[in-house]
């Protein structure tokens, strides 16, 4: 931290400074400090300890890119050397808000430019980068190193390439589950030849296939590489190369978990993976079968976590698998594997920390597999120190989820999905306002939860009351009238995003919340009652809230048929699509 | 505030029923939380497999019939680019049995067998046994099939003419595509 002193502050005089420390131990002091929750608390203390934390900061984290402007960014941080930005609201990814709605990176880039020539990382989250903006980025920033695009849209593999040709020092490339346009895999070509410093490589969802010569190059010239994620597209006799060359790998993603091999390949298939004693993540493995499964066995010893969300695996193959995985702490699966498999794991795991199960067939209306609540109950008997789950199922009852809580008292983060709306307890036909009850009385440590099923306003009562930690609440087709978000709004006092569709709330639920809306980093409601005059009223009360209508074709005037409501201190935004008001 | 809603059997079904609804009748619509409400309208941008229609439209609705199951947009909360690897899945996952067909040389007309039904070789080399009324030999990996005239081929993935027994179980399975039955020695 080389920052230099600028007398901007008159106050940080040495007759009025409060602090007996120079500013520049008070600088080094506070640059120890992580966490951007601690930074903000610190900054508050006082004048010298905002600044002091202010120069030291190269770190910066902005949870909604509307609510300040890159201008303000850089006026107060002058040091930013790391950008963590999220664009969209997350209902986004359930494709409930429309293409170029914003959250355009561009002036962001345009203001870095400028201001942090030096810029090295850039995280992004739900938002829309065009190819211009990655050359813009490759070309401007020539110590850029770490780029990680997650859930983003707007740009093509050409940017990829950009990125490749251009920025000498890159570490990380991470692409993850992004709207793009896959143009053929020729950017991974795009590195140089004398190009080594990569750490990390993941391009797991991009479809077209990249050169494997280009890419088994990479590896081998990257000795420092330690994450590799591979699409589908790689084969298990490539898979066995690339392993050969980076035996050093601690997370891995494997391509396509199925393929004709003779009996030496498979052996050497075998063999590499043996040699990957530093494996802790593991993902991929699409279309697996029981025949290659237990290649992976020796490696298997020392992973945490285990993504088998693309492979449809059976029961059986899950149990012979975690037989494996002691040491396991994050588990995400398709419903394929049924409840005996979710047995498996409460009997394998007992140092499970987070599942997730996926719908392998959501849309289906009649299908009789997937996971029940029995599987739920099992993994929590097995799994005491569960504390992050999110689990699709097409039943449920109170007592499954007040047993869950009784065994795992230290949830953070609940999310149950009970796939048709609306879905009752299946075997008492009552709301399942108690299994919501019985989480949030247990569960005091609750900082996520999205409830599902049934739900009267009684949910929403429980929930105002007991769930004082809750940051994060996801609500669909439930609760009965204003009272129920009405309780939410009054006694969750931590609540910083509340996600709504569906709902029969209204104005004066609304309305209710107008105070709170300024602590909330935002607020979404969609398919609910809201008018538009009382979004008029919500932006005329709170002037320093944007509060956004976009209305769906079809629906009468009055009708505010989705809500985007947001604190800013950058005022409206001055990007705004013709089909997003702003009140 | 007082709730509106009353409970018979624990189950709200007046709320749930959809009906056309007379002139007055809006505001019981309006507060039945538990039916879906989505509008069904996406912008013309989401050309989304799940765009179809809504069960809140009230107005496609019989009397007394129950709610369509219809598919709402973004409901179940399952990211795109999870849903397009479904599809892949399907397609290989279901398969009423595995039939191949079974030429014997001399016989005039072939055969069909399930090889899902066989759990090893012997298995299956038995039940060619019997369909055929022959014998085939002891099997080796160095001498193939000893002591018979006749021995068990298949055709593989890539078109080649494989012996059977050579390759694992499993593997055999998957790249099967016929079976042959060899007479006299070559």
């Amino acid at each position: 931290m080389d920052s230099k002193r600028k007398m901007d502050s008159p106050e940080s005089n040495v007759l009025t400074r409060s602090s007996p420390f120079p500013d520049e131990v008070l600088e080094r002091v506070l640059g120890l400090v992580k966490s951007h929750k601690d930074r903000s608390s610190v900054s508050l203390v006082c004048k010298d300890w905002y600044n002091a934390e202010r120069w030291s900061r190269t770190h910066v984290f902005i949870g909604n890119c509307y609510s300040v402007s890159p201008e303000i960014v850089a006026r107060r941080f002058p040091n930013i050397r790391s950008v963590t930005l999220k664009g969209k609201p997350r209902f986004s990814d359930f494709n409930l808000v429309p293409l170029n709605w914003g959250a355009d990176i561009h002036a962001w880039l345009v203001v870095f430019a400028s201001k942090y020539p030096l810029l090295e990382e850039l995280r992004l989250k739900r938002m829309t980068v065009t190819d211009e903006s990655l050359e813009f980025l490759a070309t401007t920033f020539t110590n850029f190193k770490a780029l990680s695009l997650l859930s983003c849209d707007g740009f093509s593999t050409d940017g990829l390439a950009a990125i490749a040709t251009h920025c000498k020092n890159m570490t990380e490339l991470d692409i993850q589950e992004n709207g793009i346009d896959d143009l053929g895999g020729g950017w991974l070509s795009c590195f140089p030849e004398n190009f080594t410093s990569l750490e990390v490589l993941n391009f797991a969802n991009l479809s077209s296939d990249v050169s494997f010569d280009a890419l088994e190059k990479l590896v081998s010239r990257c000795r420092s590489l330690k994450f590799l994620k591979v699409n589908k597209n790689i084969t298990l006799e490539q898979l066995q190369r690339l392993l050969e060359c980076a035996p050093q790998l601690t997370e891995l993603g494997t391509g396509s978990f199925h393929q004709e091999l003779t009996t030496r390949q498979y052996a050497e298939l075998e063999s590499a993976f043996n040699n990957c004693k530093n494996l802790n993540t593991l993902s991929g493995l699409w279309e697996a079968t029981p025949l290659y499964l237990p290649v992976l066995y020796p490696a298997c010893t020392n992973l945490t976590f285990l993504n088998l969300s693309d492979a449809a695996l059976q029961s059986g193959e899950l149990a012979k698998l975690l037989a494996y995985c002691p040491n396991l702490q994050r588990l995400w699966v398709l419903d394929t594997v049924e409840d005996k498999g979710l047995e498996a794991v409460g009997s394998s795991c007992p140092l499970l920390e987070e599942l997730r199960v996926f719908p392998a067939d959501p849309y289906e209306q009649d299908v009789v597999h997937g996971v029940t609540e029995m599987g739920f109950v099992a993994v929590s008997y097995g799994c005491p120190r569960l504390h992050y789950v999110l689990y699709f199922c097409r039943q449920m009852t109170n007592a499954a989820v007040a047993t869950i809580v009784k065994n795992c008292p230290d949830f953070t983060h609940f999310r149950l999905c009970v796939m048709n709306p609306g879905e009752p307890d299946y075997l008492t036909n009552e709301p399942m306002d108690e299994a919501f009850g019985a989480v949030v009385k247990n569960c005091t440590k609750l900082q996520r939860l999205a409830v599902s099923g049934l739900l009267t306003d009684l949910t929403f009562e429980y929930i105002g009351k007991y769930a004082k930690n809750l940051e994060t609440l996801s609500v669909a087709f439930a609760g009965s009238s204003d009272w129920g978000m009405q309780c939410v709004l009054s006694g969750c006092s931590k609540l910083r995003k509340l996600e709504i569709r569906d709902c029969p709330f209204g104005n004066e639920a609304l309305l209710s919340g107008l105070e709170k809306y300024e602590s909330m980093r935002s607020l979404w409601m969609s398919a609910c009652n809201v008018t538009m005059n009382a979004c008029r009223r919500l932006a005329k009360q709170m002037p320093r809230l944007n509060v956004e209508v976009m209305k769906d074709e079809e629906s009468d005037d009055s009708q505010a048929d989705k809500v985007y409501v947001y604190r800013s201190v950058a005022g409206p935004r001055r990007d705004a699509p013709p089909f997003v008001l702003t009140l | 505030m007082e709730k509106p809603v009353v409970y018979d059997n624990g189950l709200n079904l007046e709320a749930t029923e959809l009906r056309l609804g007379l002139p007055g009748t809006n505001e019981h619509e309006k507060q039945s939380s538990t039916s879906v409400r989505s509008k069904k309208r996406a912008s013309p941008e989401m050309a989304e497999e799940t765009r179809s229609k809504s069960s809140s439209c009230i107005s496609d609705a019989d009397d007394d019939a129950p709610p369509p199951k219809a598919q709402v947009v973004g409901w179940p909360p399952v990211r795109s680019y999870r849903k397009n690897s479904f599809q892949q899945r399907k397609g290989e996952a279901e398969g009423a049995g595995m039939y191949v067909k079974v030429s014997m040389d001399g016989a005039p007309y072939l055969r069909k067998i399930d090889l899902k039904v066989y759990k090893s070789y012997p298995e299956l080399l038995n039940a060619l046994e019997n369909m055929f009324k022959f014998r085939i030999g002891e099997y080796s990996e160095r001498e193939g099939y000893n002591g018979s005239d006749y021995t068990p081929a298949y055709e593989d993935k890539d078109g080649d003419w494989m012996l059977v027994g050579d390759v694992p179980w499993e593997m055999f399975i998957s790249s099967c595509k016929r079976l042959r039955i060899m007479k006299g020695s070559e």
